[in-house]
């Protein structure tokens, strides 16, 4: 066994988690933690739809801002994806998708405030570098032969249209609405910086101790996003688009004062607008290094390992809820609607929940990355063992799981794993606006201080450890040779 | 100027030579069968030739290159997308002008399948799909024809048919085939390639499937 080398990357990365977890703050600290997991239940099985006519106002906005983000994302993306092949692209394109949509909302509302903007940009500019990736990497598995075969002297463009665009469309347009689907979910905890969204309302809720209220936002969310196929129709695509912006609402104005200011004095290093010089600038690079950089480094790197390797353990069993060849199908359909809900409830909102009910701690965000991250591959994998044909005799049970299936989708499933750890770094980044001490809690209280030059340099940092670990990521699923779709 | 003169052929797979060196003169109106056993290097020689004459040929690839996600119209028309502007060609991806569909019917009606112009590819059985590689060829209008294995997937009344249409539309063509009789009926030279080299290059007056068979 030890001599795969999958196995032995999943006991590298098994033993650098329980490292991690001795590391890491993992306790429980409210009072009442399971008194008030009670209560939160208790309120999602009694929601009240009626309390206040804002929550249908948020969910308009919610779906609103989410057309618009992603349709600008994947409008920019496509035309980026054309030239990716150019590095500068590359480049930038890695560097915009680093940064999280609530690190993009907290930077423009230091500028153009709670104006619309500021919701629409924070979705589009991070979706722009995804999409120009994926799409590009779409491109280039399509069928060279046909447009060899083009006669000499074919415009460049009708070439493209012709030979190149048909065989990937169907694909562009699966990945396409999958990130619709992401859309909006980014949309609706964009509500927990102040925009008028879901994640506003469900904070504003939860702080009253308002359940039942709590509660429906999450079942009416749950239901918008398992409608998608219902109401997204290629057809009223074109309706939504170009009708999502009459519905984003007025929010302030944008005070063009503020845009310059940020970017002529809030962001400049304030040793070098004090005129301390080059010894100022490093004695002040020194002290945000070591006092929240670092820390806030240690601290991102333990909980995505230690949440990654959460994820893994919980998406291994968790598929066995919808593979057909387990239980019958009244398991299976409660299978798939547990699924359906952990994948669906984003990762900030889990973790703002448990958050609320246990206390500020690290065991919260690994539960909520954990169980989001491991609902999502655990249903890639079920599905992929839905495709598998056993012999008539083969073993049931737990040896059918250990013998038959897992020795078959531990490849994909390793290469899904790897694939989602930069999302899980990322993810655990902006938790720290939450209060872990991860490095969005270090960028939210240098904003909270209006210290806009260090939050700058902090979330570049951000950036930058997650193309770090998208490199590596890549690097150890080539080394295994491990293949996945970007539909993940 | 169809026809052409190329010497020191060669080419390689893996460090071992499939193919020459050899020279290859094929003069207009020459209708030349390429003949010989699978894995003698015909398809490596038709692809060799298309990389010399350049591009100014109409070639009928063995894996035909289609566009699974669009119609056999539009298929047939990529054959002419250098005629038209940009706008023209977006316009036609959308809504096909009358022209163009005319004469586009008219060209799947001499291959036997007219009715199949708005069909997706991708669901079109082999021998359809091999014809509608075939019409692109035609519809193309180059002056030289390379074509590797077109009738493969088709039954005989249709491979007669369709290699009719070829001998009718292309005065000069390198086509291989493995159907020695076809060979015999629609080309007036045949070359046999055996181990990469030339084995064989007469009229096909003065041959009998006898004689080509020895290659096999």
């Amino acid at each position: 066994m030890f001599s795969y080398p999958t196995v032995r990357t999943s006991l590298a990365f098994l033993a650098i988690a329980v490292v991690g977890l001795a590391f890491a703050d993992i306790a429980i600290t409210a009072a009442n933690p399971w008194r008030d997991l009670g209560n939160f239940f208790l309120g999602v099985i009694t929601p009240n739809f009626f309390s206040s006519e804002g929550l249908l106002t948020a969910l308009l906005r919610t779906v609103a801002f989410a057309f618009v983000g992603v349709a600008l994302g994947s409008f920019f993306g496509f035309f980026l994806a054309l030239v990716y092949r150019a590095w500068p692209v590359r480049i930038f394109c890695a560097f915009i998708r680093a940064i999280h949509e609530l690190f993009w909302a907290l930077i423009f509302l230091q500028f153009f405030g709670f104006h619309p903007l500021t919701g629409v940009l924070a979705i589009a500019i991070p979706y722009s570098g995804i999409f120009a990736k994926v799409y590009s990497e779409i491109l280039d598995e399509a069928d060279p032969e046909p447009g060899r075969l083009l006669p000499p002297g074919t415009g460049r463009i009708a070439a493209f249209l012709y030979a190149r665009i048909p065989d990937c469309w169907a694909q562009m347009r699966t990945y396409t609405a999958y990130r619709l689907e992401c859309g909006l979910r980014s949309s609706a905890i964009l509500g927990f910086v102040g925009l008028p969204t879901l994640g506003f309302y469900l904070e504003a809720s939860f702080s009253q101790g308002l359940y039942s209220d709590a509660g429906a936002m999450l079942i009416l969310f749950y239901v918008l996003i398992a409608t998608i196929p219902l109401w997204v129709r290629p057809k009223l695509l074109p309706v939504y688009v170009l009708g999502a912006p009459f519905f984003l609402g007025e929010g302030l104005p944008i005070v063009w004062g503020n845009v310059e200011r940020f970017f002529t004095e809030d962001i400049i290093p304030s040793p070098l607008k004090d005129g301390e010089g080059l010894s100022g600038l490093m004695s002040w690079a020194g002290d945000l290094m070591v006092e929240q950089a670092l820390p806030g480094i240690w601290n991102t790197v333990v909980l995505t390992q230690v949440a990654l390797v959460a994820t893994g353990i919980l998406a291994l069993l968790m598929f066995p809820l919808i593979s057909k060849h387990f239980g019958g199908p009244v398991r299976r359909t409660s299978g798939h609607v547990f699924l359906v809900v952990a994948r669906s409830t984003p990762e900030y909102i889990l973790a703002y929940i448990l958050l609320q009910l246990w206390g500020p701690s690290m065991l919260p965000a690994v539960i909520a990355l954990a169980l989001h991250n491991g609902a999502i591959i655990g249903h890639l994998i079920g599905r992929q063992t839905n495709g598998i044909r056993l012999r008539p005799d083969a073993v049931t049970g737990f040896g059918r799981y250990s013998w038959e299936l897992v020795p078959r989708i531990y490849r994909s499933f390793l290469a899904f794993l790897f694939y989602r750890w930069e999302i899980i770094m990322r993810e655990t980044a902006i938790l720290g606006i939450l209060g872990i001490y991860t490095l969005g809690f270090y960028v939210d209280s240098a904003i909270q201080n209006i210290q806009f030059d260090k939050a700058m340099v902090l979330i570049l940092i951000t950036a930058g450890l997650n193309i770090g670990i998208d490199a590596l990521g890549r690097y150890i699923r080539s080394k295994l040779a491990l293949q996945t779709m970007p539909t993940c | 100027m169809s026809g052409f003169d190329l010497s020191g052929l060669t080419a390689s797979f893996g460090g071992e030579r499939v193919i020459g060196p050899l020279s290859l003169k094929v003069n207009d109106g020459e209708q030349v069968a390429l003949v010989g056993k699978s894995g003698a290097g015909k398809s490596t020689l038709i692809r060799l030739v298309h990389e010399h004459v350049g591009r100014e040929s109409s070639l009928v690839p063995q894996e035909l290159g289609l566009v699974n996600a669009l119609p056999v119209f539009h298929n047939v028309f990529m054959g002419q997308l250098d005629r038209h502007p940009t706008w023209y060609n977006t316009l036609s991806l959308i809504r096909p002008f009358s022209a163009d569909r005319s004469s586009i019917k008219a060209l799947l009606k001499a291959l036997g399948m007219p009715e199949k112009l708005w069909t997706p590819t991708a669901s079109l059985s082999g021998g359809q799909r091999q014809r509608v590689a075939i019409a692109r060829a035609i519809y193309r209008n180059a002056g030289l024809l390379l074509a590797d294995e077109p009738v493969s997937a088709l039954d005989g009344p249709l491979a007669h048919l369709v290699m009719n249409e070829l001998k009718k539309r292309f005065a000069t063509s390198v086509i291989a085939l493995h159907d020695v009789d076809l060979a015999l009926k629609y080309c007036n030279r045949i070359i046999g390639i055996q181990d990469g080299q030339v084995a064989l290059d007469e009229h096909s007056e003065r041959l009998t499937s006898a004689d080509i068979m020895a290659l096999y």
